[in-house]
């Protein structure tokens, strides 16, 4: 039986990824955040699961407005970087896990989540960035990767709860899978940044750490924000934290804490990062 | 027709544009016209001729103009979506600082932004709603 090894939420900022593409990480604007991420990457180095599920979203690069679905899952043996219009991520081809892929769509949907299929999905940085954010610049990723991209563009959005649940049909799932292996899920994206209008720019600390401190002791407190809640709270954008709600369903009732960083800001955004453990 | 739940009143919200049926609807051709810039040998089409280029594409007028004049916030209000509209920015060579600047409609400077977010970015306090600040 595959085992639910460790949950992670970070934010998905394409400026760290670009941080440590062109090697900025000594930089005055970047030793802080770097500094920050020293022990989560001590931790990761020494607790590598066999497949990571990155519950990401996609930002104009393998999807489009033609054809939007609330949650996609990536059943290939390989993702490629995708070209977000400045030329594809020089880091190494993500490998899939077809197998747990599949069986994840198929216990999902016979659990009543309708889950998109793909199989030719260039994936960006939503789910690249959080690869770098643990493991730095390898030759290659330490770790198989199931996508699983959730749109949190188009209103209207998966809801926070639904999520949640999501989370909880994964467990399941996971705790299904007939093969002896360690799966690690990661929520990406947020937390509190606005990119688009007027109101570019606005963060929001407070309710970013309110909802991290949920995420450990009330999840439950996190499935109650509306989408208006989030957009207005923690800006337009910062609605892609419903994505941790995903991660957060996945683990145990009760979860330890094991790390915690925050730091404003990155580029417009809030960074948080928060690795969790299911409770003994 | 209601396009939006009542429990979720992005109406009230300053400076901000939502990417619902409306929006969707307004700005189809104009992002789809931005999408195509992730392909190496548009962006050659695009920076060879402009005009030429975004021709081909379901595009009103207005919203033509807003891209060869790099109207960042006006390409929102006409239909455009930031994740979108960001390709031509990457096009150009600008990064989210120096067009969140631009979107912020009061002549903020790029260096005014930066230090905005270095000083813990634009305060959630007297933003949350319109008619209590002057993003409204």
């Amino acid at each position: 039986m595959a085992n639910i090894f460790s949950g992670m939420g970070t934010s998905h900022i394409p400026a760290v990824g670009a941080a440590i593409d062109h090697g900025k990480q000594g930089e005055d604007y970047w030793q802080g955040y770097f500094k920050g991420l020293e022990p989560a990457r001590a931790w990761h180095a020494q607790n590598k699961p066999d497949v990571v599920i990155i519950v990401y979203n996609d930002h104009a690069s393998a999807f489009s407005l033609e054809q939007i679905s609330t949650f996609t899952i990536g059943v290939s043996d390989k993702f490629l970087p995708a070209d977000e219009g400045y030329g594809p991520r020089k880091v190494p081809a993500v490998q899939g896990h077809p197998a747990l892929a599949w069986h994840l769509v198929e216990s999902l949907v016979l659990d009543e989540f309708d889950m998109a299929i793909s199989n030719n999905m260039p994936v960006d940085h939503g789910l690249t960035v959080p690869l770098s954010v643990a493991y730095d610049a390898p030759a290659e990723w330490p770790v198989k990767v199931i996508p699983l991209c959730v749109n949190v563009i188009q209103y209207p959005q998966p809801t926070a709860k639904r999520c949640h649940d999501l989370g909880i049909a994964i467990r399941k799932a996971i705790q299904s899978y007939g093969e002896d292996i360690n799966v690690s899920i990661w929520g990406t994206g947020g937390l509190s940044h606005q990119l688009q209008g007027e109101r570019a720019g606005v963060i929001n600390s407070d309710f970013d750490n309110t909802f991290m401190d949920n995420l450990v002791n009330d999840p439950i407190a996190n499935t109650k924000l509306t989408h208006a809640d989030f957009v207005r709270e923690a800006g337009s954008e910062g609605i892609e934290m419903i994505m941790w709600n995903i991660m957060r369903g996945a683990m145990a009732p009760k979860v330890e804490e094991l790390y915690r960083f925050y730091h404003v800001p990155v580029s417009n955004t809030a960074y948080g990062l928060q690795i969790l453990k299911d409770s003994a | 027709m209601t396009e939006v739940a009542p429990e979720n009143d992005f109406e009230s919200i300053p400076g901000t544009y939502v990417q619902d049926a409306a929006h969707y609807q307004n700005g189809y051709g104009l992002n789809m016209f931005c999408m195509s810039l992730n392909n190496a040998e548009n962006r050659a089409q695009f920076k060879e001729d402009e005009t030429a280029y975004i021709n081909q594409f379901d595009m009103s007028n207005a919203q033509r103009k807003a891209v060869l004049e790099r109207d960042w916030l006006g390409m929102l209000q006409l239909g455009g979506n930031i994740y979108y509209t960001f390709k031509i920015a990457a096009f150009d060579g600008l990064n989210m600082q120096q067009i969140g600047a631009k979107m912020s409609g009061t002549g903020m400077s790029f260096e005014d932004f930066q230090n905005m977010m270095l000083n813990g970015g634009r305060p959630i306090d007297g933003n949350r709603f319109k008619g209590e600040s002057d993003n409204g």
